[in-house]
């Protein structure tokens, strides 16, 4: 041993024995200090105003959207405006940018193609197959995305998105979670890769643990786009004309909301089951509401999320387009690859209100929820032959959304469908981002697959139940 | 082992090549994920959750680091630079946190930080609202670092609730430089710049304020560990701040006092008098 070592060990033993004197409330007896300390400087410099005011803005509002009865009402109530403006603002942009990027551009690469005489699987996986699924997904994705989350950001800027984990804490609480898990939810509406490295906040790995494995259930964005797509074409088309957009909008904030409530549904059973242990507490601080800065909040979350999550989409639309391609046009005894997975999955889809495509669609977008719906499309074209102008698993023009609808409708699609298609949207595994993000921040293979399968076999199982007790109750779907 | 030690440590003034060079404890940074290839100085960003830190951060970087009014927004570090004055900043922008004293894993990344990777300044951004409140970090901050700069930030903010910061009164208390900002509307950030020119070049000499009423156990227990630590650590300019975690049974502080990490710091003197001396030479000349 070293001298210093040796001086090391001697100043850790002090410390041993030092620590016995001053007893357990060390810690507590520091923090108290420092305070006292902390408010007597701060009270030699700081002059408050001689009155307070009469009428405090700040005040009034916090008593009105944290209060018991109006709390809740309210923060739904913001949502569910928040998705009518975008249900409804996304519905044209939307089609005008799939009438250019796919009734004008489409046929030009066609064109071009057939004039250097490119071979016809070339040209197949690159215009039908990559640039298609890309099209696709920005004209779907974008509008609904430049609306959502500049909205988003302003509630956040605003200061309202504390006042929201102030209502929820005391749920969390009881549910055995801790209430920065409120946050962490927060961020996984806008990405769950992104709420999962949020939970660092929480202290206790238990607690921290099962905000990770619940994040999944906040909605994230890469699922918004086929939820309102899904509640606009089946369950707004239930209402009267004037109502479709309030009604698709009530029907997101469902799902939205069921999410929460699993949350705490599962947080509740992790916290009495395999995570079982004491609830820590923590100080939330209720910030100012400061006056979002319009201009630039809007221009930074264009770019920091939609455009982000725009590219992430696109990233991956592009490979998994020619994936598509390729499991539609390579045939084994006439028979395409994907048709056989489809036939395969079928019946197990069928079981639980979902059908094959479906299924075979969510194996295509394990890498990024954002593409599940344009590869539906893809693959009823294939199997139905519906509008098959342009031949077998090609991506074809839907510059509206009746046109859409009737691609659905024709892949079997019922009302049943739409509602099992959004369930599942909300509970299933989350994207390879966030498992992997999953796998880092937890180091553990283990928690990893807990954190995919749990939802996995919830998302099977909810499905399921819905689909019989639709049967028994309503009719065949 | 000698007992006598003399009680207040004294400032060694290290003229080792190593002191004077820029990439002093690039080491040390460098484990912690910070290159220090094309810097002069690295500047830590520190303050209560949501004091408008990232607003600061993107106000000097001109980086458009998504800002949120909610606590806990930034879990990890971020970075970005600037140059002033022919100086090249890193700034490293911490996680908010309300103290340095428990263990989750943001406070663990702030601490370490200030504590292992030796910024050249260390930026303690307030809310100038919420004074009493934020000092409680900012005491702990000044435990740990002799180089630091307080941020009064949310001036306008403080102004529409009529209330008043007696910056001078509270730099004197505090022992190290208090400007007054509005970060969202760039107020005060010139003179955030010079102050933290002044403190990295030895022009402004921190004396930062060290808790001075605490209980009577805890200063017994002081008065005892503090002297074994500045025997065995004598360049250690936070003694007693390492005495405090240890009485409080902070496991990585314990395993660096044991693994001798905590000696092999390569400690900055807070003044360089030749650098300093030399600035008003080169101006006359």
């Amino acid at each position: 041993m070293t001298a210093t070592a040796v001086q090391a060990t001697d100043i850790l033993q002090t410390a041993d024995n030092l620590r016995w004197e001053v007893g357990p409330d060390f810690h507590e007896q520091l923090m108290e200090d420092i305070y006292t300390e902390a408010g007597h400087l701060a009270d030699r410099a700081v002059t408050w105003p001689d009155e307070e005011p009469r009428f405090d803005l700040d005040r009034t509002i916090d008593r009105l959207v944290t209060s018991r009865i109006f709390g809740f009402p309210l923060m739904i109530l913001l949502f569910a405006l928040v998705f009518w403006l975008t249900i409804v603002g996304a519905n044209y942009p939307s089609q005008i940018i799939a009438s250019v990027l796919i009734g004008k551009i489409y046929p030009l690469l066609h064109q071009g193609a057939d004039a250097i005489n490119m071979p016809w699987w070339l040209s197949g996986i690159l215009i039908d197959g990559m640039y298609l699924a890309t099209a696709w997904v920005v004209s779907v994705m974008l509008p609904p995305m430049a609306i959502f989350f500049p909205l988003f950001t302003l509630l956040e800027d605003f200061g309202y998105l504390p006042r929201v984990s102030f209502n929820l804490d005391n749920a969390f609480r009881k549910a055995g979670a801790h209430g920065k898990q409120s946050l962490s939810m927060m961020m996984g509406f806008g990405c769950n890769a992104a709420g999962v490295i949020a939970t660092r906040v929480i202290d206790s790995p238990r607690e921290r643990l099962i905000a990770i494995i619940t994040n999944n259930f906040a909605l994230c964005n890469g699922r918004w786009p086929t939820q309102i797509l899904i509640a606009t074409l089946f369950i707004g088309a239930l209402a009267p004309l004037y109502l479709a957009g309030l009604i698709s909008a009530l029907a997101v904030v469902g799902i939205a909301v069921l999410g929460v409530l699993l949350t705490f549904a599962i947080s509740w059973s992790l916290s009495r089951t395999i995570l079982e242990g004491q609830v820590s507490t923590f100080s939330l601080e209720l910030p100012p509401y400061r006056p979002p800065q319009i201009l630039r909040t809007i221009g930074t979350s264009l770019v920091d999320r939609t455009l982000y999550v725009l590219w992430r989409a696109v990233v991956f639309a592009m490979p998994a387009g020619a994936v598509i391609w390729l499991i539609a046009n390579v045939t084994i005894g006439g028979t395409s690859i994907a048709e056989y997975m489809i036939n395969f999955l079928n019946p197990l889809g069928v079981l639980i209100g979902l059908n094959g495509i479906i299924l075979v669609a969510y194996i295509v977008a394990i890498p990024a929820n954002e593409i599940v719906i344009p590869t539906i499309l893809m693959l009823i074209v294939l199997v139905t032959g519906v509008n098959a102008g342009e031949g077998a698993g090609v991506m074809f023009e839907l510059d509206s959304m009746v046109q859409t609808k009737a691609v659905l409708v024709a892949g079997g699609f019922t009302l049943l469908t739409a509602i099992n298609l959004m369930l599942f949207s909300l509970i299933h595994n989350p994207c390879s981002t966030t498992i992997y993000t999953i796998y880092k921040e937890t180091s553990s293979k283990y928690w990893a697959a807990v954190s995919a399968l749990l939802p996995l076999a919830l998302g099977f199982a909810v499905t399921f139940v819905v689909a019989q007790l639709w049967r028994i109750f309503i009719g065949p779907g | 082992m000698t007992t006598e030690q003399p009680k207040i440590p004294e400032l060694k003034f290290d003229r080792s090549a190593c002191a004077t060079c820029p990439a002093h404890n690039a080491g040390n940074l460098l484990k912690l994920g910070v290159d220090m290839t094309d810097w002069d100085y690295v500047l830590a960003l520190a303050g209560n959750p949501n004091t408008g830190k990232s607003t600061v951060f993107n106000a000097l970087t001109g980086l458009r680091q998504h800002t949120g009014n909610w606590p806990g927004k930034t879990v990890t570090r971020a970075e970005g630079g600037y140059s002033y004055k022919g100086d090249r900043y890193k700034i490293v922008d911490l996680p908010g946190t309300y103290s340095l004293l428990s263990t989750s894993l943001d406070e663990e990344v702030a601490r370490d930080f200030i504590l292992f990777g030796q910024p050249d300044v260390t930026v303690i951004v307030v809310d100038a609202t919420r004074l009493e409140r934020n000092l409680n970090l900012a005491l702990q901050v000044l435990e740990i670092t002799d180089r630091a700069v307080i941020c009064l930030n949310l001036m306008d903010e403080a102004r529409r609730h009529h209330i008043e910061v007696d910056e001078r009164r509270l730099s004197r208390d505090l022992g190290v430089p208090v400007v007054p900002c509005s970060a969202r509307t760039g107020e005060g950030l010139d003179d955030l710049l010079e102050a933290i020119h002044d403190v990295v070049t030895g022009e402004f000499v921190c004396q930062p304020y060290r808790l001075k009423n605490e209980s009577s156990s805890i200063r017994r227990a002081l008065d005892e560990l503090v002297p074994k630590i500045q025997a065995v650590y004598p360049e250690l300019p936070n003694a007693r701040w390492v005495a405090l975690r240890l009485l409080d049974g902070d496991e990585r502080i314990t395993e660096a006092v044991r693994s001798g990490e905590l000696g092999n710091l390569n400690f900055q003197a807070p003044l360089e008098p030749q650098t300093a001396q030399s600035i008003p030479l080169e101006v006359a000349a």
